[in-house]
């Protein structure tokens, strides 16, 4: 713990990346308390306030039905944090996993799994993601799925790395020469010591999943409306801009922030937990 | 006549996150042109650390604090700028490590190393000259093959030969100090000894002084003039090499006697391994 | 005889590039005894440990331990009886792993004891090697290397194996270090009845700590016997060279290399 407080204390930018993500995680569990307008964040309509600039009750202004920006992006990060956590929460293990197997096990698994990897990988994660919505209809829950199913080689490719490395130590000798199951090698020898890529990682990946989420519903692909999602609302005021400037420039500031945020606590963790070894 | 090496009350602190660490506690140390020195002593006792303070390795570290002097024929390194000290590595003093493999860049065929070493004493020297001067350096430490040798890269050759490339590549500049850094650990028996006994020839005919840093006390014993043993960053023993060995005073130097085994057997000694009577002062052999 | 090799052999790849790592090696091992196999790079005994091991089938040969052959895949029951201790101990021990917990993996492995009372067993372990108990739960880092290596003797010794594998225990110690270790080595073959397969390039170290030395050249057996008739009366010039190149600390050591280096001329 100490030796964190010394770090973050050499790299004040990861504390700025913490208070950045801790405002959004706030500003989405609190969004029905801070929201002005929380009604907003659905269906609702007022003609008589459309489109007005930021100011007096409305924060960020309002969108061309009249919904004020600020609640609705309150309530948009709440789409946004929960896309990054389902998409780590399925991509990351089943990554990992494959990743430990080809690693430890060689052989075919390793031939198998590894090609698998290299197509996956060798496909624009975009496209990837806009085939798999041009099959299953845009919905939130498939936008989640496509991206997971483009996330995951990325972990597997990272593990198996670090899994190759691993196997020449003396401690997997130690626990294969004392009968320990493949298993329990890899998850319980070599995976510890994968831990510290992983958890990095995932911090920095938290903001590209919300920037990818976000680019899939600025295509129409993810969140429908009414729904709040900070990329469906940039692509919304898109064609406003420049006059009502605030339809894409809040949310699109809101993007900004969280992925600038998870950004910089990835590097920091990256410092904190690397020199362990 | 004034020492090559000279060596006064030089200490080292590292700050580091939990405090600060010393590391050195006032070393002093003198070696003479074309004397062998040894500095003996386990790991974490500062043997290496003495060494790269010497090159002016360690006082451009964050967090490291040097004090003391050491001087290389009169100059006084801690005065002299970095990038005069810089111009004195390679050509006035130069290094050789533990691992000759993993020293020699692996990415570089050895007469590119060789003439980047040459190149420190005679810039812009000419791939030609270089290799001239390759050759004939490698045939000093007995590689006769040097043709094949130079166009290869480390990972081509055995352990023993790349430590006598290393050797030869340090010598290459004709320098004053050759600094030595538990060579020939890396190395099978034999061929460790046939690299001490080559090192051993090349240094008398060139007359290079020698600080040889090591923890194994037989080698010590068959290469060095003069022996300083180290025990956590102090010296607590030093003199003639025979004199050392053949009567050590000081509890620690005994210690690491009795604990070295014997080739002519006898009984596993019992061993403190922290004894407060290794924290007594320093013995002096003249 | 713990240990009988008939004729074992390891050849690596085949055909014009193929590699006789070991070759024609027939060797009983006593039990009890602590045999030191000595040899320069490439002389196969690295080989031979990992063939005991286990670790890859022998290309030609037996392995009979304790009577019954040994096969290519181990069973639970062979792997508790042979252990290793490896050279590095830095690496031997999992970094992310408290050293408590990896000294107690052979006995969750294995099922030995009640698993409620096998952190009593780890305590009883680690004071056996000389450390102190409450040492537990540290992890590899903050241990010296002399310290990680008596917990890596500690957990090759956890589930009692018969015959234990040492690949250069001491190379990589301080000289201090190596004199306890070798010490704890050989008070612990004595109290516990343990046979040592001692692999080490250093003579004095062999001298010091084996009741047999067998010496291997380039993949073969070339001298094998007690120690003290082997440093005596060494029978082949390479053995003679080996014990001639030892850097030695006294006039008595200096000697006897100096005698038998004028035997093998």
């Amino acid at each position: 713990m100490k030796r964190a407080a010394f770090i973050l204390a050499a790299n004040p930018l990861t504390l700025v990346g913490v208070m950045l993500v801790m405002l959004v995680v706030m500003a989405a569990a609190l969004a029905d308390v801070i929201a002005p307008f929380p009604a907003h964040r659905g269906a609702v309509v007022d003609f008589l306030n459309f489109n007005k600039p930021p100011g007096g009750d409305y924060l960020m202004g309002t969108d061309v039905v009249g919904r004020d920006l600020f609640s609705r992006i309150l309530y948009a990060y709440r789409i946004s944090l929960l896309m990054a956590v389902v998409v780590l929460a399925i991509a990351v293990p089943i990554g990992v996993t494959l990743g430990l197997m080809a690693g430890y096990l060689g052989g075919r698994w390793e031939y198998g799994l590894m090609r698998v990897t290299d197509v996956f990988l060798s496909i624009p994660p975009l496209v990837l993601a806009l085939s798999i919505l041009g099959v299953l209809k845009p919905t939130l829950l498939n936008g989640m799925i496509a991206i997971t199913a483009m996330w995951w080689p990325w972990y597997t490719r990272l593990v198996y790395n670090i899994t190759r490395g691993e196997k020449a130590e003396g401690y997997v000798l130690a626990a294969e020469v004392t009968g320990a199951s493949r298993a329990h090698v890899m998850f319980r020898e070599i995976l510890p010591n994968c831990l510290p890529a992983i958890v990095t990682k995932m911090t920095l990946d938290a903001g590209f999943v919300i920037l990818i989420a976000s680019s899939l519903s600025f295509l129409g692909l993810g969140v429908q409306a009414p729904t709040p999602d900070l990329g469906s609302m940039v692509a919304e005021g898109a064609r406003y801009l420049p006059d009502q400037w605030w339809l894409s420039v809040f949310p699109g500031l809101a993007i900004l922030v969280a992925v600038f945020g998870f950004n910089l606590i990835g590097d920091g963790l990256r410092d904190i937990l690397g020199g362990d070894r | 006549m004034t020492a090559l090496l000279d060596i006064r009350d030089l200490r080292l602190s590292f700050r580091l996150w939990s405090g600060t660490v010393e590391v050195l506690h006032g070393i002093s140390l003198s070696i003479a042109r074309g004397e062998r020195v040894a500095l003996v002593g386990e790991s974490g006792s500062g043997k290496s650390v003495t060494a790269r303070i010497v090159l002016g390795l360690i006082q451009e570290l964050r967090g490291a604090r040097v004090s003391g002097q050491v001087s290389l024929d009169g100059q006084d390194l801690a005065r002299v700028s970095p990038k005069a000290r810089h111009a004195l590595r390679g050509t006035d003093m130069s290094m050789i490590f533990q691992d000759p493999t993993s020293s020699l860049n692996p990415v570089f065929p050895i007469l590119t190393q060789f003439r980047e070493v040459l190149a420190r004493a005679t810039p812009g020297i000419s791939l030609d000259s270089a290799r001239d001067r390759a050759t004939s350096a490698l045939h000093e430490v007995a590689i006769y093959e040097a043709d094949r040798v130079l166009a290869s890269y480390p990972f081509q050759l055995s352990g023993g030969m790349n430590q006598r490339v290393m050797i030869a590549m340090a010598l290459a500049n004709r320098p004053k100090l050759l600094i030595a850094d538990e060579p020939g650990t890396a190395l099978d028996v034999t061929v460790q000894a046939q690299t001490l006994d080559l090192m051993r020839a090349l240094v008398a005919s060139h007359g290079t002084a020698v600080l040889f840093i090591s923890h194994n006390l037989g080698v010590v014993r068959e290469f060095a003039d003069r022996t300083y043993v180290i025990y956590r960053g102090r010296i607590v023993e030093h003199g003639p090499t025979a004199a050392v060995f053949g009567n050590p005073r000081h509890a620690y130097t005994r210690a690491l006697m009795a604990a070295q085994p014997r080739l002519t057997g006898g009984p596993l000694p019992e061993i403190t391994e922290r004894d407060p009577a290794f924290d007594a002062p320093a013995e002096v052999h003249s | 005889m713990i240990l009988s090799l008939k004729d074992l052999g390891k050849t690596y790849a085949s055909g014009p590039h193929a590699v006789q790592a070991l070759a024609g090696l027939t060797l009983d091992v006593a039990q009890g005894d602590c045999l030191a196999v000595v040899g320069e790079s490439g002389s196969g005994k690295s080989t031979l440990a990992n063939l005991i091991l286990g670790l890859f089938p022998a290309t030609t040969g037996e392995m009979i331990f304790d009577g019954a052959p040994l096969p290519a895949r181990r069973t639970l029951a062979h792997r508790r009886a042979i252990q290793l201790v490896q050279q590095n101990p830095a690496s031997a021990l999992n970094p992310r792993r408290s050293i408590g917990a990896s000294v107690r993996l052979p006995l969750d492995v294995h099922g030995i004891g009640v698993a409620a009372k096998r952190d009593e067993a780890v305590t009883r372990l680690l004071a056996d090697v000389g450390l102190d108990p409450a040492m537990a739960a540290r992890a590899p880092s903050a241990l010296s290397g002399g310290q990680r290596q008596r917990v890596a003797i500690a957990r090759a010794l956890a589930c009692g194996p018969r015959l234990v594998v040492l690949d250069e225990p001491t190379s990589a110690l301080d000289v201090l270090v190596q004199a306890q270790v070798l010490r704890l080595l050989h008070d612990l073959r004595l109290r516990l009845g343990l046979t040592y397969l001692f692999i080490t390039h250093d003579l004095a170290v062999v001298r010091a700590i084996a009741t047999r030395v067998a010496v291997f050249h380039k993949g073969r057996l070339i001298e094998e016997g007690a120690t003290e008739a082997v440093f005596a009366a060494p029978s082949t010039p390479y053995t003679r060279s080996l014990i001639a190149a030892v850097p030695v600390i006294t006039e008595e050591e200096k000697a006897m290399r100096d005698t038998l280096a004028r035997g093998a001329s």
